[in-house]
């Protein structure tokens, strides 16, 4: 198989690269060929787009899930002071 | 000015703030509560080591990250050769292994990609059972990189696991979920 066929079939390494290039740095001969990759290939076009919404919603679900404010029981919490004060006294 | 200690007060000052800082990290409410309990104890050894430049806040949650990490690192005891190996392995699910094409999962529009945020809440509840569905190191990394916003080399350091192994993570964990979410949504 040419070069440039296998830049062309090799999703697995496009993929690689998309998440590689989302968050660190990727060479400009691995840029050249993941460019070359997705103007082909939908697949990965669709994979591409959908990573970042994915990054975008984990980041947002977190978030939102601090914000929820669990709570700890209060009898948890009263123990919690007491095993404190505790420690503060021995010295 | 200098911030200072109030240990009487912790509790009903950040007792809560850490419980959720743990639990959306690791997602065991008793290993959570847990780890604020150790943190507080923790912290009271270092208590003279503060120098008053972080708030108290600050100073008890970056004592309760550094247990969360050892935590992660306890369930995936560093992460073994024949885990990546296993990883690879199961990208077969996905990709042709002579040309990398892809052969399963092919990537199929959710219908969410070109909107800006306004998912619905179904989505939101699909998205967090298959984040679910990740090893515990993946999920590890894969939270440390995103919510935490560490830079790559720190989650090496310390999860112990090479430069390469970790984008080899990073890449299977996105595979696995963007593929449960296809399976589940469309």
């Amino acid at each position: 198989m040419s070069y440039l066929k296998r830049v062309i079939y090799n999703c697995k390494q496009a993929t690689f690269l998309i998440e590689k290039k989302s968050m660190g740095k990727i060479s400009f001969r691995e840029a050249i060929e993941l460019r070359i990759h997705l103007y082909g290939c939908s697949f990965c076009r669709i994979y591409k787009k959908q990573s970042r919404v994915i990054n975008e919603m984990v980041q947002e679900l977190f978030r939102s899930s601090m914000q929820r404010n669990a709570k700890l029981d209060d009898g948890f919490k009263k123990e919690l002071q007491d095993r404190i004060e505790e420690e503060l006294n021995k010295n | 000015m200098d911030h200072q200690l109030h240990p009487h007060k912790w509790v009903t000052a950040h007792a809560d703030y850490l419980y959720n800082f743990a639990i959306t990290r690791i997602n065991d409410d008793e290993l959570a509560k847990d780890l604020v309990q150790e943190t507080f104890l923790a912290a009271l050894q270092k208590v003279e080591g503060f120098a008053g430049k972080s708030s108290e806040r600050t100073w008890l949650t970056a004592i309760l990250k550094n247990k969360i990490i050892d935590t992660y690192r306890k369930k995936s005891s560093g992460l073994r050769t024949s885990d990546i190996r296993e990883a690879e392995d199961e990208q077969s699910d996905f990709f042709n292994a002579d040309d990398g094409h892809w052969i399963n999962n092919c990537p199929k529009e959710f219908g969410i990609e070109d909107k800006d945020a306004l998912v619905s809440k179904e989505f939101e509840r699909i998205m967090q059972r298959c984040l679910q569905k990740l090893p515990a190191l993946w999920m590890s990394v894969f939270t440390m990189k995103h919510i935490d916003e560490e830079p790559t080399e720190t989650i090496c350091t310390e999860l112990r696991v090479t430069q390469a192994n970790f984008w080899v993570i990073i890449h299977r964990a996105k595979l696995n979920l963007r593929a449960c979410l296809q399976k589940n949504w469309i």
